[in-house]
């Protein structure tokens, strides 16, 4: 029955809420989106937390989009044992190199009282809930070897099959503690993206790359260009 | 010229100034007095020789502000596409709160509210930010007037390219010298904030110029506060977007001078439509460092010639911004005088900001006697010999050229020379004409100078386009639509429900 709820129907709730709440957000409170930096407020602790602490989400983020998306070709690469080494361990640094950051960041924000008057209880939720995904993450990556296989096999058809409404949660259930953990914890993630500062990732400014570099805005019709 | 647009420009004139913060606080009243914004001053006043606010703002090789001519391009020197994206996790040259200061206030209750005691209460200083007490350590013009000169004005980063000898000289007691230097924001015409914006938040309003933040685009990447090498966009920690100066244009729309320029008790700023040609802003931002400032004051239209006045029309600009543009204190002063020039132009953003040349400071010499020279070839000699070195303005004001900012320093000193022989009397006519001469003026040119600088009342100091707010509405649907809406028109359109 947990199984059911939270395999089966956490996943939906978890989109439900992603995809309806960041519309609902980006065209109603269009004017709370922003990346709600604190940089102005303290600059050198957060040097060494954000940086690491965002490359290495981004490189782990798309290492398991990848493993969604293209299974075989994960598999493939793993068949020569020197490949699958290589894989698993750079994840790992990323992975490590998230923890390190997440951890600086967070030192860094209980530290500075400035930045109390920035922290909202959500961002404390925030912390707790990718603590919880990185430390089962690196545990998962450890001590049940090799992940980046496994998950080809055993996830992959999991989350393809949320996808597809009909969910599949016979191999999910028995798996580990820890990896159900990480799954549950992930589509928690997901669902809270609207109303926290996970936001600012879906507004990341790629339109930036194509744009000129100025930007002029007529009022009246009549003008040209 | 293809592309003539107008733009809302400004004058200074720093002989006038007499630093009283006036204008810092009737910005300060009207926009930035909010949660957030307290440490905002849209508005400045700095006192040169000094750091300034932020401090060392114009160190731009520490805050990587304003654009480079790399080769035949020009870059960003702190942002842009792949250095912005690349930095946006922790934006490397950005000031931070410490670089202004930390907001504070007084606990002026503490006063009213204290049970009766053997001492008197205190109102001690706390934070804005934290609430909790602190003792001020800077604040937006804590060097004001000089103090504390050792750490800031012997910090000033203008004096580069004087020697030892002569900063020196400039923090001898009987020699010390100063000016104040009031600042805003340039609405330049290749402003750095709005291309470094990765979120497309800052534009440039096509029919005034004026330079604004979309607060609800803008999503807190805050590569504007590193581009801006004048340090003129601010980040409100509290919303965490950007806010910058708008020239009070809910004011300009409706006729009424910008608030700092309102209050501004000595008279000191101008402002007017200057017209310029915009398919030329590339070519001059990126062009040789030397030829910066003379080019930039090209771009600038002759509104009076009928050539570029049907190329104006022809470009949709109405016939009454034209009309403002003829009247404009601006191009008097920039152009038809060349006695204001920009500041810092070799940070390339093409500011619209000019300041007439203080020449008090550089003058203001006591003879051995303790008094100050009258004689007119005294005066005339101090050009040669200014208290204020001229290397210093330069760098303030041309880019390093010494010979433009002497001449500036000349032309006034002709109107002096000119208004004494007028009114005084006492001044032999022959030395007026050679200075004349020399500087390039007409009497008419010094009377004007004379009269704009010092007697010009509101009108002829603002001169405001009419802002034709009632055509904006076009820019959403054709007019006939809204007829029956009172002018107002709805939130939500009135449409029939299913």
């Amino acid at each position: 029955m947990n199984g059911i709820i939270l395999f089966a129907v956490l996943p939906y709730i978890a989109l439900f809420s992603l995809l309806l709440g960041s519309i609902y957000r980006y065209t109603y409170s269009g004017f709370q989106v922003s990346s709600l930096s604190s940089q102005f407020l303290e600059s050198k602790q957060l040097y060494f937390g954000s940086r690491p602490f965002h490359w290495g989400i981004i490189f782990i983020f798309f290492g398991h989009l990848t493993a969604f998306l293209t299974p075989r070709a994960i598999l493939a690469w793993n068949k020569v044992p020197l490949r699958l080494y290589i894989l698993e361990i750079t994840a790992f640094a990323f992975g490590i190199m998230l923890l390190t950051g997440l951890v600086l960041l967070i030192v860094r924000r209980f530290k500075t009282k400035r930045l109390y008057e920035v922290t909202s209880k959500m961002d404390v939720l925030v912390y707790i809930i990718l603590l919880v995904q990185v430390i089962t993450g690196l545990w998962i990556a450890y001590f049940f070897r090799w992940g980046s296989s496994w998950f080809a096999m055993v996830l992959t058809p999991y989350v393809r099959s949320v996808f597809a409404f009909n969910p599949d949660i016979i191999a999910v259930v028995q798996l580990p503690l820890m990896v159900r953990i990480h799954i549950v914890s992930a589509f928690i993630m997901i669902g809270i993206i609207p109303f926290t500062r996970f936001m600012h990732f879906l507004v990341y400014p790629f339109a930036y790359l194509w744009r000129p570099y100025q930007l002029v805005i007529w009022n009246y019709k009549k003008q040209r260009n | 010229m293809k592309n003539i647009r107008s733009q809302i420009s400004m004058v200074f004139h720093l002989d006038k100034c007499i630093g009283c913060h006036t204008c810092s606080i009737a910005c300060k009243n009207i926009w930035t007095d909010r949660k957030g914004a307290e440490y905002m001053w849209w508005n400045n006043v700095e006192t040169k020789p000094g750091t300034g606010y932020p401090s060392k703002w114009e160190n731009q090789d520490a805050y990587k502000g304003g654009w480079e001519k790399n080769g035949d391009s020009l870059e960003l020197k702190g942002a842009g596409k792949l250095k912005g994206l690349k930095t946006l996790f922790h934006n490397t040259h950005m000031p931070t709160m410490d670089n202004y200061y930390e907001p504070w206030n007084y606990q002026y209750s503490k006063l009213l509210d204290s049970p009766e005691m053997d001492d008197q209460p205190t109102a001690e200083a706390v934070s804005m930010i934290t609430g909790e007490k602190m003792t001020p350590k800077s604040g937006p013009n804590w060097d004001d007037d000089l103090s504390g000169s050792p750490i800031y004005a012997r910090n000033d980063v203008n004096m580069k390219d004087l020697s030892p000898s002569e900063k020196e000289t400039m923090f001898q007691l009987e020699r010390m010298v100063m000016f104040y230097l009031p600042r805003i924001c340039n609405h330049c015409l290749n402003p750095a904030c709005v291309a470094a914006c990765p979120s497309g938040a800052f534009y440039k309003r096509g029919e005034d110029g004026i330079v604004l933040v979309n607060q609800k685009q803008c999503r807190g990447w805050r590569m504007c506060i590193t581009a801006c090498p004048h340090k003129k966009v601010y980040y409100n920690w509290n919303t965490g977007k950007s806010e910058k100066c708008i020239l009070c244009y809910p004011r300009l729309e409706t006729g009424q001078v910008p608030a700092c320029m309102h209050s501004c008790v000595g008279r000191i700023r101008y402002l007017g439509v200057m017209l310029y040609d915009a398919d030329r802003i590339k070519e001059i931002a990126s062009c040789e460092e030397k030829d910066l400032l003379k080019k930039q004051l090209e771009i600038y239209l002759d509104p009076n010639d009928p050539e570029v006045i049907a190329a104006a029309k022809a470009c949709g600009i109405a016939d009454s911004t034209i009309d403002s543009a003829q009247k404009s204190p601006v191009w008097k002063y920039v152009k038809e005088w060349g006695i204001a020039l920009p500041l810092h132009p070799e940070f390339r953003t093409l500011p619209n900001l000019f300041y007439v040349m203080p020449l008090l400071p550089a003058m203001a010499q006591i003879n051995d006697d303790n008094n100050y020279h009258t004689a007119s070839s005294a005066l005339w000699d101090d050009m040669k010999n200014p208290r204020l070195p001229l290397k210093y303005l330069a760098s303030i004001f041309s880019a390093g050229d010494v010979n433009i900012v002497g001449k500036i320093l000349e032309k006034l000193m002709t109107v002096r020379l000119h208004r004494r022989a007028v009114t005084v009397g006492d001044l032999n006519q022959n030395e007026v004409n050679t200075a004349m001469l020399a500087s390039g003026l007409t009497p008419e040119q010094a009377d004007g100078i004379y009269r704009l600088t010092s007697l010009a009342r509101l009108e002829e100091r603002f001169v405001i386009p009419p802002a034709h707010r009632e055509e904006a509405i076009e820019m959403i649907e054709e007019t006939h639509i809204h007829k029956g809406n009172t002018g107002f028109g709805f939130m939500d359109r009135p449409k029939r429900g299913l």
